[in-house]
């Protein structure tokens, strides 16, 4: 076996001395440092790495970069595999294991190729619909999407923020220039690019700058951008987005390349720049030729021919035809001719190329074959030989019989497509340029430049000369210099180019729909014909026809195809090109890990929790967890050997009968001050504040402006101009954000401050019969008899030694005392009552049992038994709204809309099973009658459902229809497995409806 | 990700730390009661939805906690005014006493 057989004796910018072991399909090859994938892979004489996504055909590599579309390969294994990476992009390591992404039952597609036209799977698979899911896992497992990493990434990601006055994008000729002006202007300058090095095309093309060779200059040039204090230079950094206002994120692989050689370290870091300035050098990508079988293996781009060869010492072939429509893809033939290879022949498109590279290569004894096309190649598993035929003048038809070339390699230049992906992304539409033959960026207003071969520049000079003006603008646009160059116009040797021909689908003898496949997107198997039928079958938008034949859909977005397959539309269509326009491109330029896109927030650091300061004593108490909002709560907290049932049962009836407890710290709280408080109150909730006298508490429900509830809670008064307010949970934020913004936009006369004190303080609730036992046994300072401390009432006083409010208030119908004291002080304090209950059997409980109380009393949860349509008359809560205010309250108008008193609103209503030991679902839907056939009217539905052990029954609240005249009938919840509970309505209070325990 | 002016911190802070609080300078009535059920429907759902330049009410959620205008176009998303809450609205025609 040769090593690398198709490497170079000599050349290239890889280290010869440094030989890499990689395996391919377990296939055990060599490289060098300094190839990548791509190049090791070509090196060793592997054609074929991939099958297609749709077809299963054999493809090769085509290009040599971000726009491969082929070489999709798998690295790694198990937790640290990655997949989905362009072979073209990764840099070859010591021990990597690739893969072709693509695997599975792929011949049996390829022998039903011919029926799979554009639209098949809309077309075939749409009915039955449940089919539908049978199919897609098939054609998934078929297509070979990859696989997703199957245990914990390993590797740690970061972000890093930055502001720049210029940020350069793409570190080819015209950004180097760009960011050295700019640096010499004294801006602050960030440049980055995609590649391990910089110079972008300068080291794949054999050019000379100024009398040395382009590598040469791209040192001088670093070196130069180095020296200056500003300049921040990030390779193997790709720009993956370009937002609002010069915001960028930049994807930079800091190890990758490393492979497992290196443990530790940051494998990717985020970087997200804010610039005043940017200069977009991205360049561009050589657009390949649209002809019949043009994705067999050893169809290349020109530009990676040439790129292999100079850049990598690889001769990825040995016959090579040329298909070009221009000058500049001449200089692939000239490379192939200089390292002893041979060049069957130039296939111009042009009648009469005539410019100075012609030339040179005609004088070099080049066949160059003018007013011809590659028509189709033909070969089974790689290029055997290319058909080429004389084209007339319109190219759309064949002149004369066609012949064939033997050759194993086909390079092609259809010209250049800028990459306009970044500057698309802004939302600025490209536009298509004639003369340039190509879509153009779109203007990026004030922030932004493109300079280069993005703005259609062809020569190295115009794009150097671009970049150095570009530099300067925007370091003065950025305060920076006065906007002139200071840079030399390097001699670049270079002649000017012949024009060029548009081809965009090379003719066959065939029609287009009989033709051998014409690939115009080789990622996703898009084809000429396929583009052609979703325009005869009425796709005129070209953001249509993407979606409808999947141009353009890969994870490539289109960059080699796009363009000819607007054209093809747009002939298609009978338009002009730039009537038909482009798709627009969307971040990331290239796809990003997920790795990168999280950082560090993953595991604890994904979301914060909120923990009450007796976290840890329900923790170490058995306590199982209920998150509202980010708050960890207690549900219940099961002794040894219970069910959750039992356990809450437990916990309810100790409320009931004796004593229990509950941390009801996370309940949100605003302080409220200032001689307009009450005022502010009582326009912000239904019920009055203004004669609520100091020490005591009111309920009421706050609206929005359309009359639907929107939270509820107990205000206290306690000073002449302070109140404390109580939120819900789940709603702190919300109410707060909801009170500043009335305070500070509309009522802004008002005398009131809020400030949120959810946090400072910590707050035991001791519920039941024997709480005021507990609570004088740690209290010596509030009077607790119930003529003294009344419901509804606040008192200060001390608490275990600590200063504490105590609120008589209830959200369970039991006498009840919620004691708030310091945060600090939560643990002392909700331990000191723990103590002082034990002799009368104190028990924690949970939120579980604390909605099982509430229900018994049919007290609402905000969200749970309204849904944000729900007015207080719906729930019959008409009792807590006060209609005669001197200000309309926040919702009082819409109370009286129209549609708010119809009388077939859903209202609030108490169920009751037929069989008590039945829970109906929360959410189960009551119809009228049992074993109706859908549809059926839908009468209500049950919004909270529990088992009462007090009432030794099954309790739910339903909303239903006209629910408040209707107590007394029967309805019926169908359930999913086949049952059908029946239910009667009752009133939603199913305890002590007159409230005797509460104010005992 | 839009870089807006805080008026009150007078500092350029990233959108992550605002929040969008809808149409800036929409009055609520000053007597609802007086309103038929189409003028209050007018004022609670009704909003303009400009392509070009849009007063619109932000707050800096992550910072000063505090309400302020934008003039921010729809369009190319370039931020115009800003300007703190009570400012009255430039664009309404001069209030004249009867």
């Amino acid at each position: 076996m040769t090593a690398q057989p198709r490497r170079l004796a000599e050349g290239g910018r890889i280290d010869r001395s440094r030989v890499l072991d990689f395996t391919f399909h377990g296939r055990a090859m060599q490289g060098y440092a300094g190839d990548t994938l791509a190049s090791a892979l070509l090196a060793n004489g592997v054609d074929v790495v991939s099958r297609s996504f749709k077809y299963a055909r054999p493809r090769g590599i085509v290009g040599h970069g971000p726009e491969e579309p082929n070489a999709i390969l798998h690295l790694g294994n198990g937790a640290v595999s990655t997949p989905n990476l362009r072979a073209t992009e990764v840099e070859l390591f010591d021990g990597l294991e690739a893969r072709s992404t693509g695997s599975g039952p792929q011949r049996l597609v390829g022998a039903f190729s011919r029926f799979l036209p554009a639209g098949f799977y809309y077309k075939t698979f749409m009915q039955p619909p449940w089919l539908w899911m049978t199919w897609e896992r098939l054609l998934r497992r078929a297509a070979g999407f990859g696989e997703a990493p199957d245990g914990r990434d390993p590797d740690t990601y970061d972000k890093m923020n930055h502001h720049c006055d210029v940020l350069v994008v793409g570190a080819g000729p015209a950004g180097l220039a760009a960011a050295l002006e700019a640096a010499r202007a004294g801006a602050r300058v960030l440049i980055a690019d995609e590649r391990p090095e910089f110079g972008g095309s300068l080291l794949a093309r054999s050019l000379t700058v100024a009398g040395t060779s382009g590598a040469d200059w791209v040192e001088e040039t670093m070196a130069a951008l180095s020296s200056c204090p500003d300049a921040t230079l990030l390779p193997r950094a790709t720009v993956s987005g370009y937002y609002d206002h010069n915001f960028f994120t930049i994807l930079e692989r800091r190890t990758d390349h490393l492979g497992d050689a290196d443990a530790g370290g940051t494998r990717q870091r985020l970087h997200r720049v804010r610039a005043r300035q940017s200069v977009l050098a991205t360049g561009a990508i050589e657009r390949p030729l649209v002809f019949a079988n043009n994705d067999l293996p050893g169809v290349m781009l020109a530009s990676a021919v040439s790129a292999y060869v100079n850049r990598y010492a690889v001769a990825p072939g040995d016959r090579l035809v040329l298909f070009t429509t221009n000058d500049g893809a001449y200089q692939t033939a000239m490379d192939w001719q200089r390292i002893g290879r041979e060049v069957v022949a130039v296939v111009d498109a042009r009648q009469h190329p005539e410019g100075a590279l012609v030339q040179s290569a005609m004088e070099a004894g080049i066949d160059v074959i003018p007013g011809h096309g590659v028509i189709e190649a033909l070969g089974r598993a790689r290029v055997g030989s290319a058909v080429i035929a004389p084209l007339d003048d319109q190219g759309d038809t064949l002149a004369s019989p066609s012949r064939r070339l033997e050759c194993d390699l086909i390079a092609q230049s259809g010209g250049w497509s800028p990459t306009l992906h970044l500057s698309s992304q802004t939302g600025t539409r490209p536009r298509w340029s004639g003369a340039a033959a190509a879509f153009l960026p779109g203007a990026l207003g004030e922030r932004g430049l493109c300079a280069g071969a993005v703005t259609g520049k062809r020569s190295l000079r115009e794009c150097i000369e671009e970049g150095a003006s570009a530099g300067a603008l925007a370091a003065s646009r950025a305060g920076f210099g006065d906007g002139e160059t200071t840079l030399a116009t390097p001699d670049t040797g270079e002649s000017p180019e012949a024009s060029s021909r548009a081809l965009y689908l090379v003719p066959h003898e065939k029609p287009v729909s009989r033709a051998p496949k014409q690939f115009v997107d080789l990622q996703t198997d898009v084809t000429a014909a396929d583009i052609q039928l979703a325009a005869r079958e009425g796709y005129t938008s070209v953001e249509h026809v993407k979606r409808y034949t999947a141009l353009g859909f890969g994870t490539d977005q289109g960059k080699l195809g796009n363009v000819n397959g607007v054209a093809i539309l747009a002939d298609a269509l009978g338009q002009e090109i730039d009537a038909t326009g482009t798709t627009m491109f969307r971040p990331a330029y290239t796809p990003m890990t997920f790795g990168a896109a999280a950082g560090r927030d993953t595991g604890d650091m994904f979301d914060p929790e909120r923990h009450t300061p007796m976290h840890a004593w329900h923790e170490a108490h058995g306590a199982t967890w209920e998150d509202v909002g980010r708050w960890k709560r207690p549900r219940y907290y099961p002794q040894p050997g219970e069910t959750m049932r039992q356990a809450v049962d437990r916990e309810c009836l100790a409320v009931r009968d004796g004593v229990a407890i509950f941390d009801a710290s996370t309940l949100g709280k605003i302080d409220i001050q200032g001689s307009d408080a009450a005022v502010f109150l009582d326009r912000v909730y239904t019920t009055g504040f203004r004669r609520l006298g100091v020490g005591r508490c009111r309920y009421g429900l706050m609206l929005h402006e359309n009359g639907y509830i929107f939270d509820d809670g107990v205000t206290a008064r306690m000073a002449e101009n302070r109140y404390l307010l109580h939120t819900t949970t789940g709603n702190a934020e919300a109410v707060y954000a909801w009170l500043e913004f009335w305070r500070q936009t509309e009522w802004r006369e008002l005398d009131v401050h809020l400030t949120s004190v959810t946090d400072h303080w910590a707050t035991a609730a001791v519920v039941g019969p024997q709480s005021r036992d507990v609570l004088r046994k740690v209290c010596t300072d509030i009077d607790f008899d119930s003529d003294a401390f009344r419901f509804m009432d606040v008192r200060e006083g001390h608490i275990a030694g600590i200063p504490a409010r105590v609120f008589r208030i209830s959200f369970s119908g039991e006498l009840s005392f919620e004691v708030n004291v310091p945060a600090n002080h939560g643990r002392h304090v909700w331990d000191a009552l723990i103590e002082a209950g034990t002799e009368f059997d104190i028990t924690p409980y949970g939120t579980e049992a604390m909605h099982v109380l509430r229900a018994e009393k049919g007290f609402i949860i905000v969200g749970q038994d309204t849904d944000g349509s729900v007015t207080p008359a719906d729930v019959g809560m008409d009792w807590a709204v006060r209609r005669n205010k001197a200000y309309g309250f926040l919702g009082d108008r819409s109370l009286t809309l129209a549609h708010h008193l119809r009388e077939d609103r859903f209202q609030l209503v108490g169920l009751a099973t037929a069989d008590p030991a039945t829970v109906l679902p929360e959410g189960a839907q009551l119809v009228e009658e049992p074993g109706h056939r859908p549809p059926v009217a839908m009468e209500g539905h049950v919004t909270s459902s529990y088992y009462s052990a007090r009432l030794s029954r099954s309790i739910a609240l339903a909303m239903v229809k006209r629910g408040s005249k209707r107590t007394g009938q029967i309805l019926y919840a169908p359930l999913a497995d086949g049952r059908i509970i029946s239910a009667t309505i009752v009133s939603p209070v199913f305890y002590d409806p007159k409230g005797v325990r509460q104010n005992a | 990700m839009l870089h807006i002016r805080c008026p009150y911190c007078q500092e350029m802070r990233s959108e992550e730390e605002f929040s969008n609080a809808g149409e800036a300078h929409i009055r609520r009535p000053p007597d609802p009661a007086a309103l038929s059920d189409a003028e209050w429907g007018d004022y609670l759902h009704f909003r303009k939805n400009p392509r070009g330049p849009h007063r619109e009410v932000w707050v800096h959620t992550a910072g000063c906690r505090r309400y302020f205008n934008v003039l921010r176009d729809t369009v190319s998303y370039e931020i115009l005014d800003v300007y703190p809450a009570g400012v009255p609205d430039p664009d309404a025609p001069e209030e004249t006493t009867p």
